[in-house]
């Protein structure tokens, strides 16, 4: 089933024009990474697809409905966004902010419950932030605010999971694991995935399609074996790019 | 505190009900406090039959008619403050913001001065100023693009800018009004309560901004994380932040109508009562209400008892107790919170 979908999509920032005319189609059980330069504007397309941002013109659909047409709560049980930076104005606990996950699905002026705390218990043991759930957030590492972040999208369970440098901060084991985490759970959930990465290795362990943002006309979509080549790496990032084999798989790696 | 506890069950009922009992006692504390002091010597068991109607004559109409509208007054304004605070510093996400920065107490002032100027006095004083306030609040939202992209930092230094601007006019008035006048607005500027007129209109204004402030109390706590993740789990970011600048501003419009510019509440009860209790929108709001008031309450009481009979600017005193209950505060959880 196709769970987002975008015709003829046109948007630009600051006069800067990020995709022009862009079809895309993600369908259930696709996990896709997105790669691109610095500024080539991975994080507004990834926000536009949310709806965080008006595209320019052309449509975006969810679940084969007009993005617009979708109430914000509703939308917000199917699409989740973990944003590259989380904004900690006011002191707040872990658990106060994994709560805010549980939004999209508490009526109207109802509190949480015993199964709204479950659940994030549930989520935070799933991050290993258990034992932190009463922390301040803003005495927490990069790392583990990370997990925090995870942890919120994890409670909001959506379907379509879009996830900005998901492996900021973290180290190399939580890498692993958290993806793998997430990966289980889109599966548990029949959706969808599309990652930003910047590990062009961490991609290709994890995702069936690539998204590669070469400019904003060349937008190269398809399966990792076929769009991801070390030719059309070097035209993205304009950087010698070598492919290595090694124990029976094959690994990129800049010269 | 928080509203869940360890095991992750909400609401603790017993702390709850505990801080209810808390705010309840503080608020008749503080208004006891307040009617008790004053020239004219009344004592506790007196004011207690006074208010129940079992007594008339002098004392009674010192009570109600010169003290019980004043702590009224100062209990209405400081809960107003407080909350409007609250709402700014989570629209702008800024610690620093506060009721008066985007200008609604500058168009207020200069609205209620050029009405002195003219010798207008009693309740069309008050309405003058309500009309400058809400012509800020629109010069303001109209002037920063609210309707259109949203951007804090564009929206407060708009605010800055245009209460600034107010602020110059003000100086403007006072520059060239007669010497018999200067100090009646002087003491306007500072903020007094003596002025207190539409007890009733203000106390609707902040029932209804309470009630109201009370349904988006959940979606405030997104709000806090960023609009945009705020946006991504379902608030309707847009209607919310209209909803949060006219409520903010109408209960600041309000606040400055009734006693002028009275600094530190909006910006220091909000901050102490995070510190305390952290930024849970359904505990922060009913305590900034109560504590502001109490505190305003008691700060106006000493204002004009101190050196009576002479009265200080109320603002002094908020400041005299605000500040260093804030930084002993603010020390106490830094140590707390960084072993």
């Amino acid at each position: 089933m196709s769970l987002l979908a975008t015709r003829g999509l046109s948007t630009s920032i600051g006069g800067k024009s990020i995709c022009t005319n862009f079809d895309f189609e993600l369908m259930e059980g696709e996990f896709w990474g997105v790669l691109g330069g610095n500024g080539i504007g991975k994080t507004t397309l990834l926000n536009t697809l949310a709806g965080l941002r008006l595209a320019g013109s052309g449509e975006i659909f969810v679940e084969g409905k007009a993005l617009l047409h979708w109430k914000r709560k509703h939308l917000a049980q199917k699409v989740g966004m973990l944003f590259q930076d989380s904004v900690d104005t006011y002191p707040t606990t872990v658990m106060e902010t994994a709560m805010i996950g549980r939004y999209p699905y508490l009526p109207f002026l109802k509190g949480e419950g015993k199964q709204d705390t479950d659940i994030v218990m549930q989520a935070l043991n799933d991050v290993t932030m258990t034992e932190m759930a009463h922390r301040q957030v803003d005495t927490l590492s990069g790392g583990e605010r990370r997990r925090v972040a995870l942890a919120t999208l994890l409670v909001q369970n959506p379907i379509v999971w879009l996830l900005d440098e998901p492996t900021n901060h973290l180290d190399l084991h939580h890498q692993i694991t958290l993806v793998n985490l997430i990966i289980e759970k889109v599966k548990l959930n029949h959706g969808a995935l599309i990652m930003v990465l910047h590990d062009v290795n961490l991609l290709m362990r994890f995702c069936t399609h690539a998204m590669l943002m070469i400019d904003h006309d060349n937008i190269l979509c398809g399966p990792v074996e076929e769009v991801l080549s070390d030719e059309n790496l070097v035209r993205l990032y304009k950087h010698p790019v070598k492919k290595i084999q090694f124990d029976g798989g094959s690994f990129f790696f800049p010269e | 505190m928080s509203l869940l506890n360890r095991e992750g069950v909400k609401f603790i009922p017993c702390r709850m009900f505990l801080l209810s009992i808390l705010l309840i006692l503080l608020s008749v504390l503080s208004i006891m406090f307040s009617l008790t002091s004053g020239s004219v010597d009344i004592g506790l068991a007196q004011i207690v039959e006074i208010l129940l109607g079992e007594e008339k004559g002098m004392q009674a109409r010192v009570i109600l008619e010169l003290r019980l509208p004043r702590v009224m007054s100062g209990f209405l304004v400081g809960g107003m403050l407080a909350i409007a605070g609250a709402l700014m510093q989570v629209l702008l996400k800024n610690p620093l913001a506060e009721p008066y920065v985007l200008g609604v107490s500058g168009g207020a002032s200069v609205c209620a001065l050029l009405a002195m100027m003219a010798g207008i006095a009693g309740a069309w004083l008050n309405i003058a100023a309500f009309a400058g306030a809400f012509l800020s609040i629109l010069l303001v939202f109209g002037l920063a693009g609210l309707g259109g992209t949203w951007n804090p930092l564009r929206v407060l230094l708009t605010g800055i800018v245009v209460a600034s601007g107010w602020g110059a006019m003000v100086s403007f008035i006072l520059a060239i009004s007669p010497v018999t006048q200067v100090h009646g607005m002087l003491f306007w500027l500072m903020g007094d309560l003596e002025y207190a007129h539409n007890l009733k209109f203000g106390l609707a204004v902040l029932v209804t901004g309470f009630i109201i402030a009370m349904i988006i109390a959940r979606a405030l706590n997104l709000m806090a994380r960023g609009d945009m993740q705020a946006a991504a789990l379902g608030v309707s970011v847009h209607h919310l932040r209209y909803l949060v600048y006219f409520l903010a501003s109408i209960l600041t419009a309000t606040a400055v109508m009734q006693a002028g510019n009275i600094g530190f509440i909006g910006l220091i009860v909000p901050h102490l009562v995070r510190l305390l209790l952290g930024s849970d929108h359904r505990i922060l709001l009913p305590v900034c209400l109560f504590l502001g008031g109490s505190l305003l309450v008691i700060a106006d009481t000493l204002a004009r008892s101190i050196v009576a009979p002479q009265q200080l600017p109320v603002g002094v005193l908020t400041a005299m107790i605000g500040v260093p209950l804030f930084l002993f505060l603010l020390q106490s959880t830094m140590v707390k919170n960084r072993p």
